[in-house]
């Protein structure tokens, strides 16, 4: 009965840090999916909104960070970050490494990501409003951010409730590789645990089962958001 | 005879509607090469025309949903100010456009009504969101439209439950709950069922006997004959001729008006 105990909530379990862990990274990525939201936001506008150096901008944008392997983002992110906080730091007369929050650097790492994979959402979502309904909308004199608040985010939003489903399931994934940077989330305390146990095959196969239970949760409460948002299409398409 | 292409200046501050000399391009294609209009109040205007005779497009410019490289509007007396850009017109203020549009009420072809709303929000939307009304007072009148275009059971359905023939009418609702002083009519029956046309041109009807001020693009012969009281024939972009239906109907006509209602008849 060793397994009940080292899992367990113990003295000598690891169950309550496992917990943690969890939280922990259930944490980073919903801070990671909003900071992606905005900046996803932003990327698609320029994408769509036709200038010449917004849309290269956003082009590069959604190459670059949808082309480049994750951890190296959070390498750059989490070193290169604190390496500029340092050179603030010394201007100021303090000596030695700074580092930036491990937390902040692997949201803000994983929320780049994200923001590249969720532009590309939100533009396909913007792209399926009819184009006769944003018509009729400036038929009856609504203004640019009336339009934008009343038709356009709502339809969006509907449009791309599947998309965002999928992009929190792979930032959920992501930030299993914030672990690099010490922080102590759910892919880290299990390899702690692991180690200082020697029970890795136990300890991985927790450590996996508790990312299984977050994104099959986290599905569940999406397809439930999807059904809602289709309440108002032909009966064929809500209940697929 | 009524051919013509040259209209009266006088009176546009009276007027309900008036289009001096408009003209359009898209590329090097002359889409409406100087069209004159005026409706008074109460006009029932049918604009009949082959497709690619510039009817729609027209219609488009009249409330600013395209702008006319040139030509003069005026909406209820309300002159719409435009300035040169690169030789074109371009709205002065977009203020001046969104108040513009909102007096007038355009129906499409494809209905348009926003999909995420159901019959009732898409009716009160403007109202409450453009005009700023009271919720309660826009609700009461909307029900009361939606009574009149015989759709009120629908109030709470979404707009893919809908039949077209129902859409359209919702959409008429929608358009009339911001009481335009001219209602535009896109082709309304030309996406619909044979069956479901009826029923839209009933409810276009009963406004005109209203006193509605309307613009009709259309291939309904019959409702251009019995409802209007002018009729606008297109052609390449120009008036080709205008009179009332019964003149223009009998035969008091242009011969590319005849044959354009010969092809109707078969």
């Amino acid at each position: 009965m060793w397994i009940v105990e080292v899992l367990g909530f113990g003295q000598k379990g690891w169950g309550g840090l496992l917990v943690a862990g969890a939280l922990m990274t259930l944490c980073v990525t919903i801070v990671a999916l909003l900071i992606g939201a905005i900046l996803g936001t932003l990327v698609a506008w320029a994408k769509l909104s036709g200038g010449g150096v917004a849309r290269t901008l956003g082009n590069a944008y959604t190459t670059v960070f949808r082309g480049v392997p994750e951890l190296l983002i959070i390498y750059l992110v989490y070193f290169g970050g604190s390496g500029a906080v340092s050179a603030i730091g010394r201007s100021l007369g303090y000596e030695g490494f700074l580092g930036l929050p491990s937390f902040a650097a692997g949201a803000l790492a994983v929320g780049i990501i994200s923001g590249a994979y969720q532009a590309e959402v939100y533009r396909g979502a913007y792209l399926a409003i009819p184009k006769g309904e944003l018509e009729a909308a400036e038929a009856i004199g609504m203004h640019r951010s009336l339009l934008f608040r009343r038709i356009i985010a709502p339809q969006v939003i509907r449009f791309a409730i599947p998309g965002i489903g999928n992009v929190w399931q792979l930032s959920l994934k992501d930030s299993a590789l914030v672990s690099v940077t010490g922080l102590a989330d759910l892919m880290r305390t299990s390899q702690v645990a692991a180690g200082s146990t020697r029970q890795y095959l136990l300890f991985f196969i927790a450590g996996g089962c508790l990312y299984l239970i977050l994104t099959s949760l986290s599905d569940r409460l999406f397809n439930r958001a999807e059904r809602r948002a289709n309440r108002s299409m032909p009966s064929s398409f809500g209940q697929a | 005879m009524v051919h013509e292409h040259s209209i009266e200046p006088a009176t546009a501050t009276v007027n309900r509607l008036s289009v001096r000399n408009i003209r359009k391009k898209f590329g090097s294609l002359e889409v409406l090469r100087g069209i004159s209009l005026e409706a008074h109040d109460g006009d029932v205007i049918s604009i009949l025309g082959s497709s690619g005779s510039g009817k729609s497009t027209f219609l488009r410019c009249i409330n600013l949903l395209e702008i006319a490289d040139d030509g003069e509007i005026w909406v209820d007396g309300e002159h719409i100010n435009m300035i040169k850009k690169h030789g074109r017109n371009v709205p002065a203020s977009s203020k001046q456009v969104d108040h513009i549009r909102a007096e007038l009420g355009m129906v499409f072809q494809s209905f348009n009504l926003w999909s995420h709303m159901t019959i009732l929000q898409n009716v009160i939307e403007g109202p409450v969101h453009v005009l700023k009304r009271p919720r309660a007072e826009c609700i009461a009148e909307a029900e009361a439209l939606l009574e009149k275009v015989g759709i009120a059971e629908k109030r709470h359905a979404y707009p893919a439950h809908l039949s077209g023939g129902q859409q359209q009418r919702a959409a008429i609702a929608r358009s009339l709950a911001m009481k335009p002083k001219v209602m535009l009519f896109d082709e309304p029956t030309s996406a619909l069922d044979p069956e479901l046309v009826g029923e839209v041109l009933r409810v276009m009807r009963s406004l005109a006997e209203e006193g509605m001020t309307m613009l009709v693009v259309t291939h309904e012969m019959n409702f251009a004959r019995d409802v209007s009281n002018r009729v606008v024939f297109m052609r390449e972009g120009q008036i080709d001729c205008t009179g009332a239906p019964a003149e223009m109907f009998s035969g008091e006509s242009s011969p590319a008006f005849r044959q354009f209602i010969g092809n109707f008849r078969g």
